[in-house]
């Protein structure tokens, strides 16, 4: 692929700007992330909380108690803003349409191994894979996180239910009665907290290794927005779309270009 | 013949005064009763009123798979009448443990109650049924568990099931659960089973729910479980004593140190309040006396579902499934840790060795661009 680089003279590519992350994204994926830290922090606080030995009087001290109330504010806010992103997977730009996490299309599995060969296994494959917003692998990775944020809000809420006294927590009341009862459920929201630390790590190895391997802004796009990518994909898809409209054929198998 | 000559049932009055007591004792009674379960100053008055005019309840009480502690801690409830009353007057017509009948009288006694008394007895079921091996694991006179059952509930007024094991299953329906213990409200279809949990559950509260039905002549209000929300509503946790030293952060460490001595909050000790619904932190136990967390042991959770698998009496968290015993969440995330980072490490590694010629022609590219501006 790259090995027809010419060594004395670099290649230059010129890099387009593509506004891939429009604000309310950034600003959900922001919220998301310090409220995730927060409510990792504090959660796994309060499961096994510190020996803190002071001289006060038990009336004087509520190291407990703030952990627990910031725990439930940053729910709350975790909770709406993932409402909110959900909300905005239908009217967002098509980088945000939920059609990226969930796998509708042939042509999405496709695109899934490909990027496991390329980028999970290191192997050549043919072509290069460039998806601008996210990578099909990355989409289902997050639409399992979805499935990981409905459990975690469900058991939290769940567990929260019989000692708020808003309706709002009060409608999750239903949850106890499929898992029996709050220690099945703590255990399960006490475990799906480890997802979140995983993924969390994983997540952020894999934006810098993108942004390593490929140089398109992959880490700033969170923060402006854009991202840059190169001109030959812009030529590329040019002519994909030329040959699609003239519904013909003809066609020439010299079209596989690399980036 | 029958046995029991149907005649005119006395009221819960006339049977108490019969019995010796006093209106004043009767009264108390009543107060006690309305007390417990949550009912204003008005709704004493109903329970009284309910107690002096309505007939006595025909009762069926039976024992399946228990130890009886459902029994036990009913006729030990700490008012004297809550036994009196609700034993001998509430008209027990059938209880394997207290009936001086035995054998063919007691069938009978049974039968009879079930007879003239057609969808108006309430049938009280302590223990839970073996349906393994065609039910042989607990049969009486002749018949299954479920065989009783299913007669006894055809025509019962409600159902209450009576501690965990009627429940949810309790000990006997822990893993493996060879008798296939189960619950009474997924044998009983179509009839409102009340679920009075615990191992056993408070005798107050026992009473408690017998004379709601009594009084309003309808089930007490039940939660998403099935238990009366009087009782079952609140957390161990949320009523108990030590509950500012768990908001503080103050906790026993082990059970031997200074923070058990000065009654600090059991929660790392494996206490299960939190996550146990009951009424042990207001009634207490044995009159009121105490409670297992008063007496500086964690609750073990004994009206929950399935406390025997789900929870290390000692510990918080409870073990990950296929683990092993020792192996609880944070071990295992803390080990998945360990390992993602590992991978992680290794693919940074192969990165730089596989797509070497990738990142070494954007930085090629960068710094013929960074040529190209002096």
């Amino acid at each position: 692929m790259d090995a027809t680089v010419n060594t004395k003279k670099p290649h230059i590519k010129y890099l387009r700007r593509v506004f891939v992350w429009e604000l309310p994204v950034r600003i959900y994926h922001w919220l998301n992330a310090l409220a995730i830290l927060v409510l990792i922090v504090t959660g796994l606080y309060i499961g096994n909380p510190l020996a803190v030995q002071s001289n006060r009087e038990a009336a004087e001290t509520f190291n407990m108690g703030y952990m627990r109330i910031i725990h439930f504010i940053a729910a709350y806010i975790f909770f709406f803003n993932f409402v909110f992103r959900i909300y905005w997977g239908f009217v967002g730009n098509k980088y945000a349409n939920w059609r990226n996490f969930i796998p509708t299309t042939k042509k999405y599995w496709k695109e899934f191994m490909h990027v496991i060969k390329i980028d999970v296994l290191m192997m050549k494959d043919k072509g290069h894979h460039l998806e601008v917003g996210h990578n099909a692998v990355a989409g289902f990775t997050y639409f399992l996180t979805f499935i990981a944020f409905l459990i975690q809000c469900l058991t939290g809420f769940g567990l929260y239910s019989s000692m708020g006294t808003w309706w709002f927590p009060k409608m999750f009341g239903w949850v106890q009665v499929i898992f029996g009862g709050d220690i099945m459920m703590r255990q399960i929201h006490h475990w799906a907290t480890w997802f979140f630390v995983l993924f969390s790590v994983v997540h952020v190895y894999l934006v810098f290794y993108h942004d390593y391997v490929e140089g398109r802004g992959e880490i700033s796009s969170m923060g402006g927005g854009w991202k840059f990518i190169e001109q030959e994909y812009f030529d590329h898809h040019q002519e994909q779309k030329a040959n699609a409209a003239g519904t013909d054929n003809t066609d020439n198998t010299q079209k596989e270009t690399t980036v | 013949m029958p046995f029991f000559p149907s005649r005119e049932m006395p009221t819960y009055l006339e049977e108490a005064t019969r019995k010796g007591y006093s209106r004043r004792d009767f009264a108390k009674f009543c107060t006690m009763m309305g007390a417990f379960m949550g009912l204003e100053a008005s709704g004493v008055a109903q329970v009284t009123k309910a107690l002096e005019t309505k007939k006595r309840l025909p009762v069926i009480w039976l024992h399946f798979q228990e130890c009886t502690c459902c029994s036990e801690s009913f006729i030990r409830s700490s008012h004297p009448m809550v036994a009196d009353m609700l034993l001998d007057q509430i008209s027990l017509d059938y209880s394997e443990t207290l009936m001086a009948a035995s054998g063919f009288q007691a069938e009978e006694a049974m039968k009879h109650t079930m007879e003239a008394h057609k969808g108006e007895y309430i049938l009280c079921v302590e223990g839970s049924v073996p349906t393994a091996a065609d039910g042989v694991y607990c049969m009486i006179g002749g018949k299954t568990s479920l065989q009783i059952l299913e007669e006894a509930a055809e025509n019962a007024k409600a159902i209450i099931a009576w501690g965990s094991c009627a429940s949810n299953g309790c000990v006997q329906a822990a893993k493996p659960n060879p008798t296939s213990a189960t619950p009474i409200h997924k044998l009983v279809k179509g009839k409102p089973v009340i679920k009075v949990p615990g191992c056993p559950p408070i005798g107050e509260v026992m009473a408690g729910v017998i004379v709601h039905v009594v009084t309003f002549d309808r089930l007490p209000e039940l939660d998403n479980i099935g238990r009366p929300k009087a009782f079952y509503s609140k957390r161990v946790h949320d009523t108990c004593y030590r509950r500012p030293f768990y908001d503080a952060g103050l906790y026993v460490e082990s059970f031997d140190d200074q923070n058990a001595k000065k009654g600090y909050c059991l929660y790392k000790v494996g206490c299960k309040g939190p996550s146990t619904y009951n009424a042990c932190g207001v009634m207490r136990w044995n009159n009121g006396v105490s409670f297992p967390i008063q007496s500086g042991h964690g609750c073990f959770g004994c009206s929950e579902e399935n406390y025997w698998d789900n929870g290390r009496l000692y510990e918080r968290a409870s073990a990950f499934p296929g683990f092993g015993i020792e192996a609880d969440a944070d071990k295992v995330g803390m080990a998945a840790l360990g390992v993602t980072v590992g991978a992680l490490a290794v693919h940074a590694v192969a990165t730089n060795l596989r797509k070497k010629n990738l990142v070494s022609n954007l930085e090629k590219e960068g710094k013929q661009s960074e040529k190209d501006l002096e």
